[in-house]
């Protein structure tokens, strides 16, 4: 008997909501079948704890006096550039973002020790950070230079705003060359010294709910130790990525856009990232319900690592070269285990997202339900499906004419 | 007998002095770099086993001293920021001792300090930069 997002809601409430974690609900359906597990368990909780390089905050820093127009104008937090092309005292920082005097790549590797992600966890941790601002100034707006510390208890707002995280299934790295590469993959030693990968695999929250079902526009959701909500489908969405029978995608598909305020959030969870050779990021923790309205989404959230395998991709060549061969597959099962055989090779493999913090991401979600805390939200839209046909396009380049402005 | 590793800072004045030479020379000891780090205009470091008679030892640490070189001990000189580990597992395929494991079950990266060689490798593969190298 299928069961309403009301009735779920009902149950939250009045603190009766059977909820469990992805990983729990595995030995729930192994054990009692999908029919039983349905009935029983009312929402299932996921996690993911990952590098997302497409994270960022927007910040409104209130007025100083005389007033300043920072459109228009440069504008750094703790020396790294934020964008102020918005209105007067609003500012846009991503996480990929490095320091005005970062040495970059110049002396390769470089370390990028700090970018916009320790910008993003400084501020959520309570530190002061230097803002330095120069501006044109105008009549209504005079002052032309800016230079203090903000705190995120004095902004006005301060919201993450992260068009595309969670991936649903990833690439797994390899490197097929003779010397080290440094990628947004980690360190690859030479000749597959090692493979990469990063997915929380059967706690993933896509990969739980692979065709969309209950996660839309409007999900309430953990985000970055606070509540934050899907705001769209994520850039790069490719919900027509290729199948297996149990509808998990068999490579990168879906993606999120995530929104939530960062005043709730805590350093814990959004973590200021360097991958040596490659720049800094933010690692973030997302957790999404599941509502059990059917045996359908028992089924769904039963899936375990070893139904979940991933294209291992030669990041010396293939990916940067935007190749399509693939050097094998191997399920996150065999990841997991420490070691996997690829070509007949035994071969150390390395995670960069969290499980141990994707896990703690789903048992504090479940904890919150659990309360009472959180209910669920109903989707005002449901996010483009494998029906959409959409998929990832690549840049198609044109030749400019040099002596006509074509815009 | 005596073998010892042991780190030597010294100001960027000396650094265009034999100070490795004359431990070989003058005091008769084996020397094993392994590390140097010296940059203009800073203070130099210098990471050395030295192995030789315990006479010709204490008489090489006795020069270093007078010419102002700081000598301390090598430590275990990899040191995990513990608040800072994610438990993500990037550094574990990359060291070459297993001093990095996960737990099987509860999926917790632990370092064992005693099994590692500080070959500094994990540094640079550590996501959050959680491991760091002290002296």
């Amino acid at each position: 008997m299928a069961k309403t997002w009301e009735e779920i809601n009902s149950k939250i409430k009045q603190r009766k909501a059977v909820v469990v974690t992805a990983e729990e609900m595995i030995h729930i359906v192994a054990e009692k079948g999908t029919k039983r597990a349905a009935q029983q368990v009312d929402v299932v909780t996921t996690g993911t704890f990952g590098p997302m390089c497409s994270s960022g905050m927007y910040i409104n820093i209130g007025q100083p006096k005389p007033k300043i127009k920072l459109g228009g104008g440069v504008c750094y937090l703790n020396d790294v550039p934020a964008y102020p092309g918005f209105a007067a005292v609003d500012l846009l920082l991503g996480c990929s973002q490095v320091a005005e005097n970062d040495p970059l790549n110049r002396e390769h590797p470089g370390q990028f020790k700090y970018g916009g992600g320790h910008v993003i966890e400084d501020l959520v941790a309570g530190k002061n950070i230097r803002l330095s601002a120069r501006a044109y100034g105008t009549d209504c707006y005079p002052r032309k230079k800016l230079d203090t510390y903000i705190n995120i208890k004095d902004l006005n707002e301060a919201i993450l705003f992260n068009p595309r995280n969670a991936y649903q299934n990833y690439n797994v790295a390899v490197n097929l060359s003779d010397k080290i590469i440094y990628t947004y993959m980690g360190v690859l030693r030479p000749k597959m010294g090692n493979i990469n990968y990063s997915s929380a695999g059967q706690l993933s929250p896509l990969l739980n709910d692979p065709l969309y079902r209950t996660i839309g526009i409007g999900t309430r959701i953990f985000l970055g130790g606070g509540i934050g909500y899907v705001s769209w489908h994520g850039t790069q969405h490719s919900p027509a990525t290729p199948r297996n029978e149990k509808q998990i995608p068999l490579g990168g598909a879906g993606t999120l856009a995530v929104t939530g305020d960062l005043k709730q959030m805590s350093p814990e969870y959004l973590v200021g990232t360097s991958m040596t050779g490659y720049g800094s990021t933010l690692t973030v923790g997302i957790g999404i319900p599941i509502p059990i309205l059917d045996e359908e989404m028992a089924q769904f959230t039963a899936v375990r690592d070893e139904d979940i395998t991933a294209p291992v991709i030669d990041y010396s060549d293939a990916y940067p070269n935007r190749k399509s061969d693939i050097v094998g597959r191997i399920s996150y099962a065999e990841l997991r285990t420490g070691k996997a055989t690829l070509q007949g090779k035994e071969i150390p493999t390395g995670s960069l997202s969290s499980y141990y913090k994707a896990r703690i991401i789903a048992n504090t979600l479940k904890q919150w339900i659990e309360a009472g805390e959180f209910v669920l939200t109903q989707p005002v839209q449901p996010l483009p499906g494998p029906e959409s046909g959409m998929d990832a396009k690549a840049l198609k380049e044109r030749p400019v004419k040099s002596d006509l402005r074509t815009f | 007998m005596v073998s010892k590793k042991i780190l030597l800072k010294f100001p960027n004045r000396l650094v265009d002095q034999p100070i490795v030479y004359k431990l070989v020379k003058e005091y008769n000891l084996e020397v094993n770099i392994l590390k140097a780090k010296i940059m203009p205009d800073e203070e130099g470091i210098l990471a050395l086993e030295l192995r030789g008679e315990s006479s010709n030892y204490k008489e090489g640490l006795a020069y270093l001293k007078r010419i102002r070189v700081r000598v301390e001990p090598l430590g275990k000189d990899i040191i995990r920021n513990e608040s800072r580990c994610t438990h993500c597992g990037a550094c574990i395929p990359i060291c070459p001792t297993q001093a990095l494991r996960m737990d099987p079950i509860t999926k917790a990266v632990s370092f064992i300090n005693t099994e590692c060689i500080a070959c500094e490798l994990c540094i640079v593969a550590c996501p959050p930069s959680a491991m760091e190298l002290h002296y």
